[in-house]
């Protein structure tokens, strides 16, 4: 039998009925349920505003006792003079994907079970085997590469950003693109895994040597580092985000890695760049809309669009260098379906495009 | 995943990162410290296919216990007295939570080795998390709770808040000054490794005792992201103990973290358990109790005190001390009764006191009613307006402090009190430690050698000197603590809603708010020694 003389009293706290619900009285502000200390965009406040808006807090709105720390060379919080860009009113951005705690994990965890179906699947299917060589020293080599490019960005670009920019909702949207690249550039990763396991010819350590040394690969690690390097958050997030993307990133995944994966026989990869493309459009959205406000701002539109320009002058060299350095690999797999011209001058129309949107020229630089 | 695959996988996603030789990235932030002699660690890395869809799985759970708290009316059966101080608990939380996403590149800059970068980057991810799911549970009480009025201005309050600038401590000093000091010691080393304990763990519980299972449910999840943290900040201190020319700013930031975390968050979260809980169960633990066992020894004795195998002398005398304040000098009880005494300029309501919970004081804290039973039962005596003006401008033997230049808590034991010339200042000082954090740590130099990268204590630090020699009715007025009825103050020094009882700016008009810091700066040598004798003897007015 089971001894219960030496039980303890269980001790647990009361339940009382206080009937504190909502509508229960009427008083001074009893009906008060919206945050009132900012005005939506919109008629009805979103989610996405209620999370994000102030709690990054700024002088120049409530903030009465200023920062209350500073840095040893000058003023601590938020500082405007982290950019040369400059806006009459900062906190109008909000980011069009409205990115909170749940978008962040709903969308990310869709893409991993996409992706990895996908990848189950392609084991099952041993779809690896019917690669031909040329296809597979493709992949090793040049979706090897790129894999760094878009982790460097996660952690030197994005990651860095999101302390530097004086509203809440800017700093958010580029967290959240690093944390896209994070996730993209590990997916990579692990898919050169599975293909180093796949029981074909893959080298799954020639990546490093291709990225380090390859001569068609050194403008474009050239450019990312070089874009590690600036300090302005606003012309980082440009540079990276408005060129580099552009002329570069789209250039390798959507103009060519999604154009002739499939007459190569490989219906893999592109699942799986596509979701690196999908992210893309998303935080190509937010930075869209940033510069947009500051071409359109009433007070510095001008002195902004000439700062874009030069910006513009600085870095599409730099990617161009890139781009047409990346020419030869377009003549590597054994099905050539496209030509480096023509994916070169789609990525060009895409960014003129952009361009136009933001309200910025088109630079000379471009038709070099 | 198994064992081996996950070995793989993490050793796969180690070349991701290479040794650049066109250009380095950009150092936008700077640290004293060295890492140069750093070795190798190589910390767990997350892998982003099993991150995102782990933590979809305690967001269904969270958002699920959300529905299901509407759905139950979970309002019907919580304590007013405890939600109310959610109004000021939640609206400072977001800032730091958001703050420490925004350290993590201060970290990456600051420390050199690519292995733990990752790491630092998943966590600015889970801070996003944190601070929007905050937001969301604070936006649910503001929905749900009956009085939202408070909830409703939530940001708004935070910024202009004397009570909210003390909390705001806890972002900035995440995010500014010397990078290792503030993302790594201040905010790992101490406030996650130490402090979440109580404000993520402790706290919550008490909610539930209070009828609220919704902030244990949130800051529960919230907390299972912390060992990831804690590891990640380990990492970087053992980076910095390897190199000797660290040691003495390790030992100067330890104690400064470890001072201004006590002085802060055992202020607002000893308050809210201790006054904001109706559940005075004599075997229910005090937050004394509870800091025994959470800070004492799951940190100071397992955390802190094995690092002296490394040779590096950690502050025992200030976590003795901070045991000290709040077992022996009333650290908890002089906080609360100050908190009441600024009713009118809160954002949320105090609840009076009865005697059950004089009671129960008195068996935690033996000798509590003598030393505040009388000013407790004032309190209750001028809960209501018409007879009397606000418990500070009446005479029951309190005088309204003198804040800490550092901590921003007030000097509330009072024969502590440091009083110095800084800056060309006189400043007052809760203690001799947060005289040294302004006047020795946070300086350009330190123990003889430069410190160009260490903080700065800045802005207009005393909240009152803003609001001097201005009417009370006005300042609440401007702070926007008013209901919409235009004269109703949200703050209230009682939990009756009926609006015959609530103060109103005609109630509380005609009492003149001076600032000590401003009147302790216009004192003769003589006149200041005299009064700062006689407020370190009780900090009684001499009637
Ligand atoms: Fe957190
Ligand atoms: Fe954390
Ligand atoms: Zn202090």
């Amino acid at each position: 039998m089971v001894d219960i003389t030496d039980q303890k009293t269980r001790s647990f706290p009361t339940i009382e009925f206080t009937d504190s619900e909502a509508g229960a009285l009427e008083f001074p502000s009893s009906k008060s349920r919206t945050y009132n200390y900012y005005k939506p965009a919109k008629l009805r406040a979103t989610m996405y505003e209620d999370v994000t808006v102030d709690v990054q807090p700024d002088p120049d709105r409530h903030l009465t006792q200023g920062w209350i720390y500073g840095f040893g060379n000058g003023p601590g919080g938020y500082p405007k003079e982290w950019t040369k860009a400059q806006s009459s009113n900062w906190h109008a951005f909000l980011d069009p994907n409205e990115e909170w705690e749940q978008t962040i994990y709903r969308n990310n965890s869709a893409v991993v079970r996409q992706v990895s179906l996908c990848l189950e699947n392609a084991k099952r299917a041993r779809a690896y085997e019917g690669w031909n060589h040329a296809w597979v020293t493709f992949i090793q080599r040049n979706l090897g590469a790129w894999m760094h490019a878009e982790n460097g960005i996660a952690l030197h670009v994005f990651t860095s950003i999101q302390r530097s920019a004086p509203t809440n909702m800017i700093n958010n949207a580029v967290a959240v693109a690093a944390a896209h690249k994070m996730r993209f550039a590990q997916d990579l990763a692990l898919y050169n895994l599975d293909l180093s396991e796949a029981g074909i010819d893959f080298d799954g350590g020639a990546h490093r040597d291709v990225w380090q040394n390859a001569p068609e690969w050194q403008p474009t690690r050239r450019a990312v580092e070089e874009l590690t390097a600036v300090g302005d958050w606003a012309e980082l997030t440009f540079a990276t985000n408005i060129v580099f993307e552009q002329l570069v990133g789209q250039l390798f995944r959507s103009e060519l890695v999604m154009q002739i994966s499939a007459r190569n026989g490989d219906y893999i990869t592109p699942t799986l760049v596509g979701t690196g493309e999908n992210d893309y459009a998303r935080d190509l959205a937010a930075s869209r809309t940033l510069f947009q406000l500051l071409v359109r701002d009433e007070e510095h539109g001008a002195a902004n669009k000439e700062l874009f320009g030069r910006w513009l002058s600085t870095w599409v060299p730099k990617c161009l260098a890139a781009a047409q350095a990346l020419q030869p690999i377009w003549s590597q797999p054994a099905e050539k379906t496209i030509t480096f011209a023509t994916s070169l001058d789609a990525a060009k129309d895409k960014f003129r495009t952009l361009l136009e949107e933001i309200g910025l020229d088109i630079p000379k630089e471009l038709d070099q | 995943m198994s064992r081996q695959s996950l070995t793989k996988a993490h050793a796969k996603i180690s070349e991701l990162t290479w040794e650049p030789t066109f250009a380095t990235p950009a150092t936008r932030f700077g640290t004293d410290y060295t890492f140069e002699k750093a070795p190798k660690k190589d910390p767990l890395k997350q892998i982003m296919r099993s991150y995102f869809p782990m933590e979809e799985e305690k967001d269904n759970r969270v958002f699920g216990a959300m529905d299901g708290a509407v759905r139950g009316n979970m309002f019907r059966q919580v304590q007013q007295r405890w939600l109310e101080w959610q109004k000021l608990f939640l609206s400072i939380i977001p800032f730091p939570e958001i703050s420490a996403a925004r350290a993590m590149p201060m970290a990456i800059d600051a420390v050199p080795n690519p292995e733990i970068h990752n790491g630092l980057a998943v966590q600015m991810i889970d801070e996003v998390r944190h601070s929007t799911i905050q937001m969301n549970l604070k936006k649910l009480y503001m929905n749900q709770y009956i009085d939202p009025a408070g909830f409703d201005m939530t940001e708004k309050a935070f910024a202009n808040n004397y009570a909210g600038t003390i909390g705001r401590q806890f972002g900035e000093g995440f995010i500014t000054g010397d990078a290792i000091t503030a993302a790594n010691i201040y905010l790992t080393v101490v406030a996650e490794t130490a402090f979440t304990n109580t404000l993520f763990v402790a706290m919550p519980d008490e909610a539930a005792a209070n009828g609220d299972y919704l902030l244990p449910t949130v800051f529960h999840s919230v907390q299972s992201d912390e060992s990831r943290h804690i590891s990640n900040g380990y990492s970087i201190l053992l980076m910095a103990l390897a190199d000797e020319r660290n040691r003495p700013l390790l030992e100067r930031d330890l104690r400064y973290a470890w001072w201004n975390n006590h002085c802060v968050v055992d202020a607002a979260i000893g308050t809210f358990i201790e006054y904001g809980t109706k559940d005075r169960r004599k075997d229910r633990e005090s937050y004394a109790e509870m800091w025994r066992r959470w800070i004492y020894d799951d940190y100071y004795r397992s955390y802190l005190l094995p690092l002296e195998k490394y040779g590096l002398t950690i502050p025992h005398d200030l976590v003795e001390e901070a045991w000290n304040r709040i077992t022996n000098k009333g650290y908890v009880h002089e906080v609360a009764r100050f908190f009441a005494t600024g009713w009118p300029v809160n954002y949320w309501r105090i609840d009076t006191m009865t005697d059950t919970d004089f009671a129960w004081f008195e068996e935690k804290y033996p000798g509590w009613y003598s030393k505040y039973g009388k000013w407790w039962e004032n309190y209750n005596r001028l809960a209501y307006p018409g007879r009397n003006k606000p418990i500070a401008f009446e005479d029951v033997g309190y005088q309204y402090p003198h804040r800490c230049w550092t901590c921003m808590v007030p000097a509330l034991i009072r024969e502590d009190m440091v009083v110095e010339k800084v800056d060309d200042q006189w400043r007052t000082y809760c203690s001799e430690t947060c005289y040294w954090t302004d006047a020795v740590a946070f300086r350009p130099e330190y123990e003889g050698r430069e410190t160009p990268n260490m903080g700065r204590l800045t802005g207009f630090r005393e909240w009152e000197t803003l609001h001097h020699n201005k009417d009370l009715a006005d300042i609440v007025k401007d702070l926007g603590y008013v209901r919409d009825d235009g004269k109703t103050l949200i703050g209230q020094p009682h939990l009756d809603l009926d609006p015959q009882k609530m103060w109103t700016l005609d109630d509380i008009r005609g009492n003149t708010f001076m600032s000590p810091n401003v009147l302790l700066n216009e004192m003769s040598d003589a006149e200041r020694e005299a009064h700062v004798a006689e407020y370190r003897a009780n900090g009684t007015k001499v009637a």
